[in-house]
């Protein structure tokens, strides 16, 4: 029998991977190439955070790959002394999953955009986070195409004016964080570009996380999309918005007059409330671990219309078995039962006869 | 009452019948009797797309083709000896290919009004006497083994199931086959159900025992063993070999194999079989599309594992790109096209050599990939070897074109002693290569083979990043230089162009023929079989057979020339032929087909015959 769980690799996303002697620094994780973005994008944050927090997760640096697909976040392979591969539109999940099935001594990690990711690979996407391979997909989210030269993406918000939609986009966008449950995902989490602590934090989680982690991470493109995140990153109307997940807290938010609070509403999802309005055991306590999405679900929706709340933080983290375990077991379980492959063996099986 | 013993030389036989019947079982089950008495052996399978068409249609007709002689031979056969019809559907749909005198041995128990109708007859061909010119045996196949079964505990159902296998032991008696390999099958196969494999036994000897007493067949007949190159041998097919052959390239590279892979008809076995040898280390994969199988094999190969990816036409199409990516990123990588009928879905059942041209240059830009063939079915397992090899020595993606005629066709294969196959060991780069000792230089080519190292993750001190950007010659920087594309896409053109693969070799037996016959894949078969028949007429022609199409072997040119004609068959619109005159300016004679069959021995032997006599 293939054992199906995750037995003692619950939670330990890189118990496989070997770990480096010595200590190490954000120069032992920068390559030698020049970073080519356009000055001021929000990826050169997203780049130096992830940068600096390689060396505490100790894992041998060689261990570590980066794959991306296509898109101006997909150039950040080039710029991490890691393995990498810099791939084609929308494949990268694909890309990793065999590697990363075939390697559980990688650490291995997917860097995609919106257009990406939810476009043109987004069957990739989907079928990555039901399959739970051990891979960390980070999803840089700017809503708009940038190589391309600004036009319209998935996420971009109904009405956009751009080259390619001069009267108006007229296609309502993903919600990456809905999608990613819709997509069976054990764990889901959004952060932004600008906020390195908590950054830092929700890759540390899903670096932790044994299986495929998503990780959405708002990105401004100055260029083609600039402002698009203004609302949670201004003072006057951050704490309004943001609401901050954190597993086993309370969902409130807001501070004085302005606090607020989100619990169940009567029609089966979540409802932001005045804080005073809602006595403390209707306000939601937020379960990362809950087996049934639903309530991080619903949570999810809670921006619409767009961008009114904004939860940030994991919304779902669980356990269930990684693909790439589930599939070495079987090889180390027909491999215990039939003994390592005879080539000899094989090629003489069935019905042979004899020509002398 | 004594019956005859009659010896022949050869046999083709055709069991034909509705989807339902079982006919592709009874055929192997006569395939494998016949491989293991001895006989050379090829076989020809033909069954509709669809899974369950309309019971007793036309369209639902299944049929499988076995052709068995005292000597060696090299195709099903053209037109059959004896044709075993379940039903009216089977006779109407395969009658046209009957010689005059063949026998033709039909279920009367399913010739009634109903059934009759349904195929277009008017009457009733067994009892007009249309089918005078035939040897007609009108056999109760359905109600003899109903009859056979009554003691069984078992449905009517089952028991009329069973009357392919009355008509198994029928036609066992009837060529004198071993029977002991079928019981054993049948209680393997029926292990759970015991009273299932009894009936079917029960069934099977009762055909046999019906031949020996009925008056309906007055001979049997004895087909004597072939004389082979000695050796172990067994009975394989074309998706079969190939999927050994990738298992046994696993094992001489000393690489796990990865296969990524989409379900495609007639591709699909191969991933069926492979993933029943995890015990090999093999990880295989069904993937959620082609182009996640592709994806996912070259992710495996960076890796560091063999990555192989099997489709057929609809699925390169897909593939395209991410085999663009694996031209540049000069990672091995094996992509299986098992050839269908096309263009879009086409008649996915049915064989053709139509994806040559796509196989060569279906990718955006200078795109070079190796695209080999095997000739035969056993030779999908050399070729699949031989992929490996040339994958992994120049670190390249190579298509191997296999086709359905050879994924579903068997033939009798002498069992390779594993010392007879090539070591094809990798060895992984695992320290600096750049003159300052510290540098890893990825797109640093081997002057002899033109071949980049092969650093796997895991290496320490060779991190590296890959893509699909161009590179930098040497360095693997991104490099958008002028000078520097030219001469990558150069390197990348010689390096396939320089690849290493044997000389053609040209079967001309008095070495004075004026006419060459040509082919590649799995027109081999065929073509030799008719260069044999024109030889044996007196005619003098010389064949050649293409296994490797990119690159050509060396001598392929002066092979060419050498000839006063040179005549290229091939199940497509000339594909290769256009490929040789913008090589070589040699007109080649095209001779084509896309029926979604093989050639037949006859009409090539006539068409060698014309060329001939055309001077």
């Amino acid at each position: 029998m293939t054992d199906t769980t995750n037995g003692s690799l619950n939670g330990k996303g890189l118990a496989l991977i070997p770990r480096a002697e010595g200590k190490q620094t954000l120069k032992d994780f920068k390559s030698d190439q020049e970073v080519r973005w356009c000055p001021g994008c929000g990826d050169y944050a997203i780049l130096a955070a992830v940068q600096s927090f390689l060396p505490e997760l100790g894992l041998k640096r060689e261990n570590i790959v980066f794959v991306s697909g296509i898109g101006c976040s997909s150039r950040f392979p080039y710029y991490l002394n890691t393995y990498g591969f810099h791939s084609i539109h929308g494949r990268a999940p694909a890309i990793a999953t065999g590697l990363a099935a075939s390697r559980p001594d990688l650490s291995v990690w997917v860097i995609t955009g919106d257009g990406d990711a939810l476009s043109i690979g987004g069957n990739h996407l989907i079928h990555a986070l039901r399959r739970n391979v051990n891979l960390n997909i980070l999803l840089f989210n700017n809503r708009i195409y940038g190589l391309t030269k600004g036009q319209y993406s998935p996420t971009s918000e109904v009405g956009k004016i751009t080259k390619s939609t001069p009267m108006g986009s007229l296609d309502k966008p993903f919600n990456p964080i809905s999608l990613a449950l819709g997509a069976e995902a054990g764990f889901v989490a959004r952060t932004i570009d600008s906020d390195r602590k908590h950054l830092q934090s929700v890759l540390r989680q899903a670096a932790a996380h044994r299986g495929t982690s998503l990780v959405e991470i708002y990105q401004n493109c100055n260029i083609f999309n600039d402002g698009a995140f203004d609302t949670l990153k201004d003072p006057a109307t951050r704490d309004e918005i943001t609401i901050r997940l954190e597993h086993g807290q309370p969902i409130v938010f807001g501070t004085g007059d302005n606090e607020q609070a989100v619990r169940l509403s009567p029609y089966g999802g979540v409802e932001v409330v005045r804080r005073s309005e809602a006595s403390d055991d209707q306000i939601l306590v937020h379960d990362a671990h809950n087996p049934d999405p639903s309530p991080a679900f619903a949570l999810s929706r809670l921006d619409e219309p767009a961008f009114q709340h904004v939860p940030i933080g994991v919304f779902r983290s669980i356990d269930r078995p990684s693909y790439d375990h589930l599939l070495n077991e079987q090889v180390r379980a027909a491999t215990a039962d039939k003994g390592a492959g005879s080539l000899a063996d094989l090629l003489h099986g069935g019905d042979t006869w004899q020509i002398n | 009452m004594t019956k005859q013993v009659q010896q022949l030389d050869r046999v083709i036989i055709r069991f034909a019948g509705d989807s339902g019947d079982g006919m592709q079982l009874t055929g192997d089950r006569f395939t494998a009797e016949t491989a293991q008495f001895g006989n050379d052996l090829s076989t020809l399978p033909n069954f509709p797309a669809e899974i369950r068409a309309p019971a007793g249609t036309l369209p639902g007709v299944s049929s499988f083709q076995l052709h068995f002689a005292d000597h060696d031979i090299l195709t099903p056969g053209d037109a059959p000896n004896v044709l075993v019809a379940m039903n009216p559907a089977a006779l109407k749909a395969n009658l046209a290919d009957l010689p005059r005198r063949a026998d033709i041995i039909a279920n009367i128990d399913e010739f009634t009004k109903r059934n009759l109708v349904k195929v277009g007859y008017a009457g009733n061909p067994i009892e007009d006497d249309s089918l005078a010119e035939w040897r007609l045996h009108a056999v109760p196949l359905t109600s003899l083994t109903v009859r056979a079964l009554e003691g069984f505990d078992i449905s009517k159902k089952d028991a009329e199931r069973a009357k392919n296998m009355f008509a198994l032991g029928l036609l066992s008696w009837l060529y004198s086959r071993p029977t002991e390999g079928t019981i054993a099958f049948l209680e393997a196969k029926f292990a759970r159900k015991p009273e299932i494999a009894k009936a079917n036994i029960a069934a099977f000897q009762a055909g046999w025992n019906y031949g020996e007493t009925t008056e309906s067949f007055s001979t049997s007949y004895e087909i004597k063993p072939a004389t082979l190159r000695p050796g172990t041998y067994r009975n394989i097919s074309g998706n079969q070999a190939l999927a050994y052959g990738l298992i046994a390239a696993s094992v001489q590279a000393r690489l796990p194999l990865f296969l990524g892979s989409y379900p495609i008809t007639p591709a699909s076995d191969i991933l069926h079989e492979l993933s029943r040898h995890k015990h090999f280390g093999i990880r295989t994969f069904q993937a959620e599309d082609e182009i996640a199988g592709v994806a996912a094999a070259l992710g495996a190969a960076f890796g560091g594992s063999l990555g192989v990816t099997t489709t057929s036409g609809p699925g390169v199409a897909l593939k395209a790109e991410t085999v663009g990516l694996a031209v540049t990123t000069e990672l091995p990588l094996i992509v299986v096209d098992v050839q269908r009928a096309g263009p879009s879905t086409g008649m996915p059942t049915k064989t053709e050599q139509t994806d040559l041209l796509m196989a060569m240059f279906g990718r955006n830009g200078e795109s070079p990939v190796p695209v080999f063939a095997p000739a035969t079915p056993s030779d999908c397992f050399t070729m699949a070897v031989e992929a490996a090899r040339i994958a992994v020595k120049y670190r390249t993606p190579v298509m191997l074109l296999s086709d359905g005629y050879l994924a579903n066709g068997s033939e009798p294969w002498r069992i390779p002693e594993i010392d007879e196959l090539p070591d094809i060991s990798v060895r992984f780069t695992t320290a600096p290569n750049g003159d300052d000792g510290t540098m890893y230089l990825p797109y640093l080519r081997d002057p002899a083979t033109l071949a980049r190292p092969w650093a796997v993750p895991g290496t320490p001190g060779l991190e590296h990043r890959i893509g699909g950007i161009e590179k930098a010659d040497g360095s693997g920087n991104i490099s958008y230089d002028p000078n520097n594309h030219d001469r990558m896409v150069r390197l990348r053109q010689a390096k396939i162009d320089g690849i290493d693969v044997p000389p053609l070799e040209v079967d001309d037996p008095d070495g004075d023929a004026r006419v060459l016959v040509l082919g590649w894949g799995s027109t081999y078969g065929p073509i030799a079989a008719a260069v044999r028949r024109v030889r044996k007429d007196g005619g003098k022609v010389a064949q050649a057979h293409l296994r490797h199409l990119n690159p050509l072997p060396a001598n392929t040119c002066e092979v060419l020339r050498s000839y006063d004609k040179v005549l290229l068959p091939e199940i497509n619109l000339g594909q290769l032929a256009m490929l040789l005159r913008a090589r070589f300016l040699v007109d080649v004679i095209t001779y084509n087909q896309v029926r979604g069959l093989p050639f037949k021995a006859a009409e090539l032997a006539a068409v060698i015959q014309d060329v001939i006599d055309s001077d």
